[in-house]
């Protein structure tokens, strides 16, 4: 009897047991995870409080003195217009694309149009050529109509390189909304400005604020278009900040320092719009 | 639901704003294409050395204000500005009035018809004194009897060694060393301090970061890219040889990490004092012997070392050069001249220290006593190494184009990165010298078919 009961017990035991080690070893593994993603940002602040020569040691310093020196190159070296350059292209690429994408995604989710799964994947298309392939197309067109090194140039482009990603998010957001609703609200009288208003955008809030994160991000950050296309008066940020490696002297310092304060505006971004961000995230995750 | 709204409506606030704070932003970028920015405006695309940053700080106060021409910089990385300018120039777009160029790209730009002629400025503007530029940078942009860049700051390449360093193993440095004595004094001072390595050469990939002190090597050791006729020259025994050479001793005595070390690595090397030797740019003196740099007075310079040839020192200058297209070449030759002028040395001087001056470029700064008195350990090194310097004639064989460290065709920057690659792996010690260069063999025999045709041969 005793061997029999020891037997059931067993398998209850290793089964509990291992439900422990699982959780313990998913959140060592995601411990890990993000400790890999934060170190070399965290490394980069770290290294940008130091001296050029105490950055640029081998093996590196990690106690070395605490020094601004490389923030105050940062902005001794004017760095308002480009950082307002890419404020103007990311926020104003980012509207445009909302507006554009939010009745596109309303057609293709809520009241599809005919063949909608053909425009969805079409919309898809637009990113299969590498963005390289239309630099220099691009960059002999802007140059021909005289549209080098203005800001509205890339305006333009960021609006349309962001689109499809735009509205395959917000598509599938709006499909999210159930039809009860809808008809429901239809069965109370309300218009289509009602319902859009009062049902369907307190809805997908989160998915527009995670759809307008991403975009913003990816106009931020782009550099490729931005280098080719711009010079002294539309330069943006990440123009900028390559601006800071130089092959005669040091550089590592000021290059962190630049690049964390480069970076703080999508930081803020992030944090601004996090909850919205986490709910338009799972949303998406739910399906 | 009310949260809700509250926050929409705090959404809503933010967007607007941002859209404020972007409609003051908007009037940074907005304008029309080529050489915008209003008549008394000039556009300037510069490389991302310390001198030109510099120069960035020196403008508003001491050029404009003076003739009231606005200057707009774009500072970029070394390789970002060569893409471009390139690509500046090659469209003629017009974005820029000015850029730096080296003596790499200014005689093939030249020639392309892409950098305007300064020789009638220079002719009406006698008190610029272009008899004052060192010879050897005059030779280096002058195509066809025509300048086409005027030298901001110039230089050649010579050895920097601890005096204190190789005082202790008691060694001295010959007045004009070979390399062979070089090795030599490498191996004995290899060690000589906890962690410093004999000697600091380049290893990283690059055709302007390890090719560029290799190629000064392969020319006194008898080698060369092309023979005058373009036949490809790489596998030949002196090219072999002095490459060898020059990858055992990085191996043997070398810094750590060779194979990704470029100007910077062992600029920096020598600074914390973890080599005791450095072939590389005269234009790092200035570093070593600036104010708060812990070699400060303890270094010493000496010539290039050599082998069959009488100097081997390579010859560099990021020049200021005027696109064609520039619709103000009068402003950007205003602007040109200042900033290659003694009057700009001067100020340098005065008002950012001594060691700051943008060198090798006037003679006229070597007689210069307060500029003495701050160099005298590096001036005239500096000063005979960019005079012994021949573009033409760098080697011990007739050559197809000029170039000491290079060789000035379009080519040679993919032709001597790909080599380059390879010759890093080998320092790496992924792969033998015999391998590397039979690869660039190859290359460089497809690049000179291409010119035989030309040539028709």
């Amino acid at each position: 009897m005793t061997t029999v009961k020891q037997a059931q017990a067993g398998p209850a035991m290793t089964q509990a047991g291992k439900k422990k080690r699982s959780g313990v070893l998913l959140t060592g593994a995601a411990w890990i995870i993000s400790v890999l993603f934060v170190f070399p940002v965290v490394w980069m602040i770290w290294t940008s409080f130091h001296s050029e020569t105490d950055a640029a040691t081998n093996p590196p310093k990690i106690l070395s003195p605490f020094s601004t020196e490389g923030y105050s190159a940062f902005f001794g070296s004017n760095p308002w217009p480009p950082i307002l350059n890419s404020l103007t292209a990311s926020v104003i690429s980012t509207v445009f694309v909302l507006c554009l994408a939010l009745p596109a995604a309303y057609a293709l989710s809520i009241r599809p149009v005919k063949k909608w799964s053909d425009v969805l994947f079409f919309f898809l298309s637009t990113k299969f050529m590498p963005v390289v392939a239309a630099l220099l197309p691009v960059y002999l067109f802007a140059e021909k109509i005289k549209f080098l090194d203005n800001i509205w140039l890339l305006i333009i482009l960021y609006t349309s390189m962001n689109l499809p990603i735009a509205v395959w998010m917000l598509r599938s957001f709006l499909s999210e909304i159930p039809d009860e609703m809808l008809e429901a609200a239809q069965v109370d009288g309300a218009g289509l400005v009602r319902t859009l208003r009062e049902i369907i955008a307190p809805v997908i809030m989160p998915g527009i604020a995670s759809a307008a994160l991403i975009c913003f991000i990816f106009s931020w950050n782009e550099l490729l278009f931005a280098r080719v296309l711009t010079g002294t008066r539309a330069e943006t940020a990440p123009v900028f900040l390559t601006g800071f490696v130089t092959s005669q002297g040091l550089f590592l310092a000021q290059v962190c320092a630049a690049s964390f304060v480069v970076s703080l505006p999508v930081l803020a971004a992030g944090f601004a719009a996090q909850d919205k961000l986490v709910q338009g995230l799972s949303m998406g995750a739910v399906r | 639901m009310r949260a809700r709204r509250r926050r929409i409506a705090a959404l809503a606030t933010g967007a607007i704003a941002m859209s404020t704070l972007t409609a003051c932003g908007a009037a940074a970028g907005w304008g029309g294409g080529g050489g915008g920015g209003g008549a008394n405006t000039i556009n300037v695309l510069m490389v991302n050395n310390p001198q030109m940053i510099d120069l960035q700080k020196l403008t508003d106060q001491y050029f404009t204000k003076q003739t009231g021409i606005k200057v707009n910089y774009t500072v970029l990385p070394e390789d970002d500005l060569r893409d471009k300018a390139s690509q500046e120039f090659s469209s003629q777009a017009g974005q820029y009035d000015v850029a730096t160029l080296s003596n790499f790209e200014i005689p093939i730009y030249a020639k392309s018809g892409w950098v305007a002629s300064l020789s009638d400025d220079i002719a009406k503007d006698p008190g610029f004194d272009q008899g004052d530029i060192l010879k050897s940078m005059q030779t280096a942009l002058t195509v066809d009897g025509k300048v086409y860049g005027e030298p901001f700051y110039g230089e050649s390449s010579f050895l920097m060694y601890r005096k204190d360093v190789l005082a202790a193993k008691g060694v001295t440095m010959p007045a004009k060393p070979t390399w062979q004595q070089v090795a030599d004094i490498a191996a004995k001072v290899d060690g000589a301090r906890p962690g410093m390595a004999g000697i600091c050469l380049r290893g990283q990939p690059g055709w302007g970061q390890v090719m560029a002190p290799l190629t000064t090597v392969v020319n006194t050791f008898g080698g060369t890219w092309f023979d005058k006729d373009w036949n490809a020259k790489v596998d030949s025994p002196q090219f072999t040889r002095a490459t060898q050479f020059y990858v055992d001793l990085v191996r043997r005595h070398g810094e750590k990490g060779a194979a990704q070390a470029g100007f910077t690595e062992c600029l920096n090397n020598l600074t914390q004092g973890s080599v005791a030797m450095w072939y590389d740019a005269t234009s790092a003196a200035g570093s070593l012997e600036a104010d708060g740099s812990p070699v400060k007075g303890k270094i010493g310079y000496a010539p290039a070392p050599v082998v069959q040839t009488k100097s081997s020192g390579w010859l560099y200058t990021w020049s200021w050069a005027i696109e064609q297209a520039s619709t103000k070449q009068s402003a950007a030759w205003k602007f040109v001249s200042w900033a290659s002028s003694k009057e700009y040395q001067q100020l340098v001087g005065e008002k950012l220290g001594w060691t700051r001056v943008p060198a090798g470029s006037r003679e006229s700064l070597y007689s210069n006593p307060a500029y003495l008195a701050k160099s005298s350990a590096f001036a005239k090194p500096t000063l005979q190494a960019i005079e012994g310097a021949d573009p033409n004639n760098p080697g011990v064989q007739p050559r197809p184009a000029p170039g000491i460290q290079f060789v000035d065709i379009p080519e040679f920057t993919n032709l001597g990165t790909q080599v380059s690659q390879d010759i890093s792996s080998a320092i790496a010690g992924k792969k033998s010298v015999k391998s590397a260069l039979s690869k660039g063999q190859q290359l460089a025999d497809d690049v000179a078919k291409q010119y035989r045709k030309r040539e028709g041969k």
